[in-house]
């Protein structure tokens, strides 16, 4: 049976790609339609030039929409970020923040889409506060539970209770993947031999990692093993990461409306060696979940040093794993190279 | 992330007064400019004074004291924004610069400083 959860890709995927011009809006839209993965994501402010500060060009929102179209692919989520440090020295006022939340809200009703991702810092105040106005417009504005948070931080908690008191059904969570690390990723341990750590050390903080051991004590154990500067670094990341439980998303599961498929490589097997999705699959289906999964491919950064990353081939890899674990009968393929619309524009 | 593009190759260039080369924000997104704390250039080892530095994106250019308060502009994800530093010029031939951003973003709980080098050479 096919599975009523949807794939997407979120374009922040892209990035090391989009980055350098090497593919367009219409390569990237183009090759998640290909891969059957037809919810498209967008970071705002890395898609459109201009946004927020000084705005969007209404043929940069057409161009977006006439893709849209012509790929048959459906907007999902803007994802917007509300620098609330804008100020040097002082914070945004409330206010401020709460209306720049609501030209976000308008900016997502622009594009189409049904949701807009805040940030896991934002104050729930904040959020509730623009909540009517996103329900004028059609919008849930779903906050990013991500790792060190989780479901059971008290920070989430609080922005539970503060949605449930408002009444609104406009708030909402996204959660992101990379709350449920089951094993330290080898592609960080990799960066981190690259930057000289001792393969002794690696190890057991790879061991340690497995066995759940307490951030802290990894920590003082990689000190008294005598690790300094880049093994800290890679004993510090266990503060900030963790194995999380995916069914703790059970007792959220009317809220959560997207979810950020977050990877750090899709080995040759379809197999993402530290984030478990067969198990999340199974829980999302078992909470009934009926959105987008929207891959979000964050390798990039942790082999970019010693390879240039291949955004495109790690998306496909994830897609098929997807359409795999959701009950698909075939496998995602592109058809189109990834390249095809930057190569025509430079050649013109 | 991104570090290794920040300096766009091949893009030194003599201007009156200094020198300018074009250079990307190593960031997923873009920033506004009043988030750009700090752009630091150092050239063949010497760091060029803070004053000196001028960054100029679609024909608007600014000090970096100036930037601090712009609420209006950005320098967006992959721009190639003009950096230019007033040190009285360079010397033709190639030059090692080492090109430093500090950003302030709001979500993270520490001050990124990211910083790219490269050889880039200037024709006589």
């Amino acid at each position: 049976m096919t599975s009523l959860i949807k794939r997407g890709v979120s374009l922040y995927s892209f990035q090391n790609e989009t980055f350098q011009g090497k593919m367009t809006l219409e390569d990237c839209i183009r090759t998640s339609a290909e891969l059957g993965a037809k919810g498209i994501e967008v970071i705002g402010e890395q898609t459109f030039w201009g946004w927020p500060e000084y705005g969007v060009a209404d043929a940069d929102v057409d161009n977006w929409h006439r893709l849209i179209a012509k790929y048959d692919c459906v907007p999902v989520s803007h994802d917007f970020m509300l620098d609330y440090k804008r100020y040097k020295g002082r914070p945004m006022p409330f206010d401020e923040q709460v209306a720049s939340v609501k030209k976000d809200v308008d900016f997502g009703a622009r594009l189409g889409m049904k949701y807009i991702r805040a940030l896991v810092s934002i104050a729930p105040e904040v959020l509730v506060a623009a909540a009517p106005y996103a329900e004028e417009k059609g919008i849930k504005i779903l906050i990013e539970v991500h790792a060190p948070l989780h479901f059971d931080h008290p920070w989430i908690i609080r922005h539970a209770e503060a949605f449930e008191k408002s009444g609104s059904d406009a708030l909402g969570f996204l959660p992101d993947m990379g709350m449920f690390v089951f094993a330290f990723p080898p592609v960080w341990t990799e960066k981190f031999l690259r930057l000289g750590v001792p393969k002794n050390i690696a190890d057991y903080i790879v061991k340690a990692y497995e066995d759940r051991v307490l951030s802290e004590y990894v920590i003082l154990d990689v000190q008294q093993m005598g690790g300094t500067g880049p093994a800290i670094a890679m004993a510090e990341t266990l503060r900030h990461n963790a194995a999380f439980e995916p069914k703790r998303m059970l007792d959220y599961m009317p809220r959560i409306h997207n979810i950020h498929g977050k990877f750090y490589q899709m080995n040759e097997d379809y197999v993402e060696p530290s984030i478990p999705y067969d198990q999340i699959v199974k829980v999302l289906q078992q909470g009934g979940y009926q959105g987008y999964i929207c891959s979000e491919y964050e390798g990039n950064r942790w082999i970019e040093d010693a390879e240039e990353p291949d955004s495109v081939e790690q998306v496909r890899r994830q897609q098929v794993m997807l359409a795999r674990l959701l009950g698909e009968s075939e496998d995602p393929t592109i058809k189109t190279s990834p390249t095809a619309s930057a190569m025509a524009e430079a050649a013109e | 992330m991104m570090d290794n593009k920040m300096i766009v190759e091949r893009s030194l260039q003599s201007v009156d007064g200094g020198f300018s080369f074009l250079g990307r924000l190593p960031y997923y997104r873009g920033l506004g400019l009043s988030m750009i704390e700090d752009i630091q250039v150092t050239v063949d080892g010497e760091v060029q004074p803070r004053e000196s530095v001028r960054f100029s994106v679609r024909g608007k250019t600014y000090t970096l004291d100036e930037m601090e308060t712009v609420y209006d502009d950005r320098w967006n994800f992959g721009e190639k924004a003009t950096i230019i530093v007033l040190n009285g010029g360079l010397s033709a031939g190639t030059h090692t610069i080492t090109f430093a951003v500090r950003n302030r973003v709001s979500y993270l709980p520490f001050v990124p400083t990211t910083k790219d080098t490269k050889e880039l050479a200037l024709a006589a």
